[in-house]
């Protein structure tokens, strides 16, 4: 099913043209509305009327993170306090946390998205959904808990955390539709196969997956425990929450409600627009929202966007999946290293759980990785050689992969700590922070 | 004749010995032999117990990770040169040994080895057809 196929199916050029009617709205009404728009147009002598094409859009200047820092809490706003009816922060691991405000519209506007997202994981009006992400600040509780009413599915607002209480749940309501991060999936899946509960005793159609990176190695080992597909939900906080992109039932890359939601890609490095189908960084423009415009703000992931006539029947521009953000990017003895490439490798091994963490530490001059594996019974071996030669062959691929020698470090089982909340720390980075250029 | 031994995964830590074994001693077990095999990371951890398939499962309830070895058990004189003799037979006749461990019988001047060879077949035909005594299971657990 298609939740708006006027929308979803529109020919590329009425997109187009939609997009463009929206943008120029937009952006004379953040360049109205916004101190900070005002000033900065004004300084720089763009105006609204520039905008004349789509492609004017690369007139105007990136918004990041700083920005949006420098701004806290509400200087982003388009309009008064009173018409913010929610607001939600990012995490703020990296320093002040950004904010997100939202009018009844956007909230509207939220739920009508994360309907049409919903809907491509084959969620509708009969599904009970265990929403396992934290209610919160965090926008990825209430952003798939608005989507699910707007759909009429029964919502389970459990949050994460408490697995045994969300098992008895699941069996109990007949769970038809989970959502989590991949990592408290994993959690869930190891808790289920503990208690001896397969997929038969429970109820579940479908899974929706996000706000963490991801591999397809990981996708499959969740298909794989759940015996059900598994769809990726793509958002951010600063730009909406849940609800920016999201796969369909192809499976191949994520459909972006690029009505709401103006995609580009750029080269990080020299701020271009970079043509479809060349990998960067994607830049998003809210085209609709109310309370706080973004103009092409920069979100740190790296992807692809195209356009193509899915099989699903949609025109709406598909992004590949995010194969990391700039700010994941670990610069290791000068070379770039994605954890992602890292879990690829270590999932494409037969034995290897997806229990790991990478440790970088500097106890000299270079860089040293070290890469903690859970050992697993098809990995342990009664002969100390055998035992030696697993950990030199998962180091091996991964030093294929990257180009760098890493040292593995089989553990035992469950020591490698499990995220009841939120999302899993992967990277331990013991670098002085001046060091890790 | 074969008989089980456990084979359990650790990590070198403080502790992890203490660890496992204290799971033994809740049991009630009495360990008849052990060995490490350590490296600067991790090592295994290998006993003979009786009713190794409980202890497999008791230890497994705890996260460690544990398979089910074949070992052969041998008995034999507890004098100088007893176990060369044993050795050079296998040497003799081409059989690689993997590990073994020994351990002293109290009462009866005897000497318990026990050996992970690499062909394990031909091993106890060869120890067999040389009068060698090998131990079964019973006469294992019951020293």
């Amino acid at each position: 099913m298609i939740w708006d196929k006027e929308k979803e199916c529109m020919a590329i050029d009425d997109m187009k043209e939609l997009q463009l009617d929206r943008l120029q709205y937009i952006v004379k009404y953040a360049y109205e509305k916004v101190p900070y728009y005002h000033e900065k147009y004004t300084e720089m002598e763009i105006y609204p009327e520039d905008i004349e094409t789509l492609e004017d859009i690369n007139k105007l200047p990136f918004t990041t993170k700083t920005e949006m820092r420098a701004a806290y809490p509400f200087g982003l706003f388009a309009v008064p306090q009173k018409e913010i009816i929610e607001l939600h922060t990012s995490s703020g691991t990296t320093g002040k946390p950004t904010v997100s405000g939202y009018t009844k519209e956007d909230l509207d506007l939220w739920s009508e998205v994360m309907a049409r997202g919903l809907t491509m994981a084959n969620v509708d009006e009969n599904d009970i959904i265990q929403n396992t992400h934290g209610y919160g600040l965090f926008t990825g509780g209430f952003g798939v808990h608005y989507g699910g009413q707007k759909i009429g599915a029964s919502v389970i607002p459990i949050s994460t955390g408490q697995t045994l209480r969300q098992i008895e749940i699941m069996k109990d309501f007949k769970t038809s539709v989970l959502i989590f991060t991949p990592s408290y999936g994993l959690h869930i899946a190891e808790e289920l196969e503990r208690l001896g509960i397969t997929s038969e005793d429970l109820n579940l159609k479908s899974i929706g997956f996000g706000s963490e990176a991801w591999t397809d190695e990981m996708r499959n080992e969740l298909e794989k425990s759940f015996k059900v597909p598994a769809y990726n939900i793509y958002g951010l906080t600063e730009v909406m929450g849940p609800g920016i992109a999201m796969e369909c039932g192809v499976q191949n890359g994520l459909h972006i409600f690029e009505d709401h939601f103006y995609p580009e890609i750029i080269n990080p490095k020299t701020l271009d627009v970079l043509p479809e189908g060349e990998t960067g960084e994607l830049v998003l423009t809210t085209l609709t929202r109310v309370g706080m415009p973004l103009i092409r703000f920069r979100t740190r992931d790296v992807t692809s966007i195209h356009h193509e006539i899915c099989d699903c029947g949609r025109t709406l521009m598909k992004m590949s999946k995010i194969t990391g953000r700039t700010d994941d990017m670990l610069k290791i003895r000068g070379v770039s290293v994605f954890p992602s490439q890292i879990e690829k490798v270590l999932l494409n091994i037969e034995g290897v759980k997806p229990h790991y963490q990478i440790i970088i530490t500097r106890p000299g001059i270079f860089d040293e990785i070290e890469i903690k594996v859970e050992a697993s019974p098809e990995i342990f071996f009664d002969n100390v050689k055998q035992l030696v030669n697993m950990k030199n062959k998962i180091a091996k691929s991964i030093h294929d992969e990257i180009g760098l020698r890493v040292n593995v470090t089989l553990v035992e089982p469950m020591t490698i700590k499990r995220v009841e909340s939120g999302k899993a720390v992967r990277v331990i980075d013991k670098r002085e922070s001046k060091d890790k250029k | 004749m074969k008989v089980k031994q456990l084979s359990i995964f650790l990590e070198n830590k403080k502790g992890r010995m203490l660890h496992a074994l204290s799971i033994l001693e809740k049991l009630g077990i009495n360990i008849r032999a052990l060995s490490i095999a350590d490296t600067s990371e991790f090592g295994i951890l290998r006993l003979i117990v009786s009713d190794p398939d409980k202890i497999k499962l008791e230890l497994e309830k705890e996260q460690f990770i544990v398979k089910i070895t074949e070992v052969i058990a041998v008995s034999i004189d507890d004098t100088p040169g007893g176990l060369n003799k044993v050795l050079r037979l296998l040497d003799e006749n081409e059989i690689n040994l993997e590990y073994l461990y020994a351990f002293v019988e109290q009462i009866k001047n005897r000497a318990i080895v026990i050996l992970k060879l690499e062909d394990m077949e031909e091993g106890i035909k060869i120890l067999k057809e040389n009068n060698t005594s090998i131990l079964s299971t019973d006469e294992l657990y019951n020293i």
